[in-house]
């Protein structure tokens, strides 16, 4: 492998902390576990106290993919294509049972998990999840993302090592 | 209170009416087929019945109930002006499962006929845009028969392996709505 660098350690550290505070998030959000996101989001619950505060509304500026809700088979190619624009390192949660595995929903029109379209970080369970597992699921985010242990962050390191 | 309006249908149609029940006050005539249009624009234009609104188009499948006819078209009517409702019910074959459009009748039919189409697979005579209208174009089958298999899904997409290879566009878009919701409003190229 290449060369070793002194300080990379401590730079990958800096890095993971300053990204683990700031990120910014794109919600795709489709059903009733929308109204549970608004109150994690709102000033009772304020996800900003954990440094994720910032909601954007186009793809090309965010690197956190909210799927807040169900997912249905004509829905899956749209939720694909805003991943593929969002930029890397780039991480997502899935939202309440209907995201993480179909939830309920056994049948012709939804997707059992939107793992079987993009890659998934972090699942929260629950229908609608309570608030405070949202914030123990963005909890957990951040620890995976400072040790860079993300999908897209394993990717890139991958790329990275097959280039070197 | 809207005995009146059956009674007078009943009237005017009395060749085509098979049987008629009323259950908490609803009304309710089963009649046949082939007449549905006439039936109602007699039921929109006759003072004494008014049905101004179409309030809902539906169907139901009676697979394995019995049945000599497998499928039952269902339309609820109501006057605003008059404020009764009426419900008529068609018995459907299979072999032949087609009945006739009533978007002359009322436009807000369209989009009913074209729900049961997509779900039950009747047809509509005369319908001006017969298509599906929930699911995609590459949707094979309707799911809402009873013989559909309760959990076979039609993906539109799918990763050949979710975690490996994120970079790689390995998913499969097929067909012309290429799970568009607008046909062409996604198309860049
Ligand atoms: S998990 Fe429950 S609350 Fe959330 S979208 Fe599904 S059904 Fe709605």
């Amino acid at each position: 492998m290449g060369i070793e660098l002194y300080g990379v350690e401590t730079l990958q550290q800096i890095l993971g902390w300053a990204r683990k505070y700031s990120m910014f998030k794109q919600p795709f959000v489709t059903a009733c576990c929308g109204m549970e996101y608004m109150s994690a989001m709102g000033p009772r619950y304020d996800l900003s106290r954990f440094g994720c505060e910032f909601v954007q509304f186009t793809p090309r500026h965010t690197d956190l993919l909210f799927v807040v809700g169900t997912i249905s088979e004509r829905q899956a190619p749209v939720l694909r294509r805003i991943y593929d624009q969002m930029a890397d390192p780039k991480f997502v949660v899935a939202f309440g049972v209907c995201a993480s595995s179909g939830g309920f929903y056994q049948n012709y029109a939804v997707v059992p998990g939107v793992d079987q379209i993009i890659p998934v970080d972090v699942y929260i369970p629950g229908c609608p999840p309570r608030p405070e597992q949202v914030i123990d699921g963005i909890v957990r985010l951040q620890e995976i993302i400072q040790a860079g242990e993300t999908h897209s962050q394993k990717e890139l390191r991958q790329l990275a090592g097959a280039k070197g | 209170m809207s005995k009146a309006a059956l009674q007078a249908v009943k009237k005017k149609f009395a060749s085509e009416v098979i049987s008629e029940h009323s259950q908490h006050g609803d009304e309710t005539l089963v009649m046949k087929a082939d007449k549905i249009q006439a039936i109602c624009e007699f039921c929109r234009d006759d003072p004494a019945v008014a049905m101004d609104m179409l309030s809902d188009l539906t169907a139901v499948d009676f697979l394995m109930q019995g049945r000599e006819t497998r499928f039952e078209m269902v339309y609820h009517l109501y006057s605003t002006t008059k404020r009764h409702r009426l419900r008529i019910k068609l018995p459907v074959g299979e072999a032949k499962a087609e009945v006739a459009s009533v978007t002359g009748v009322w436009k807000s039919a369209n989009w009913m006929e074209r729900e049961v189409w997509d779900m039950y697979g009747i047809k509509f005579e005369g319908h001006p845009d017969l298509r599906r209208i929930l699911l995609y174009e590459e949707f094979v089958g309707h799911p809402l028969r009873k013989d559909y298999p309760i959990a076979k899904r039609q993906p539109l997409t799918r990763r050949e392996d979710p975690v490996e290879n994120i970079w790689e566009q390995k998913h499969i878009l097929t067909g012309p709505s290429a799970g568009a919701h607008f046909r062409g409003s996604y198309d860049t190229e």
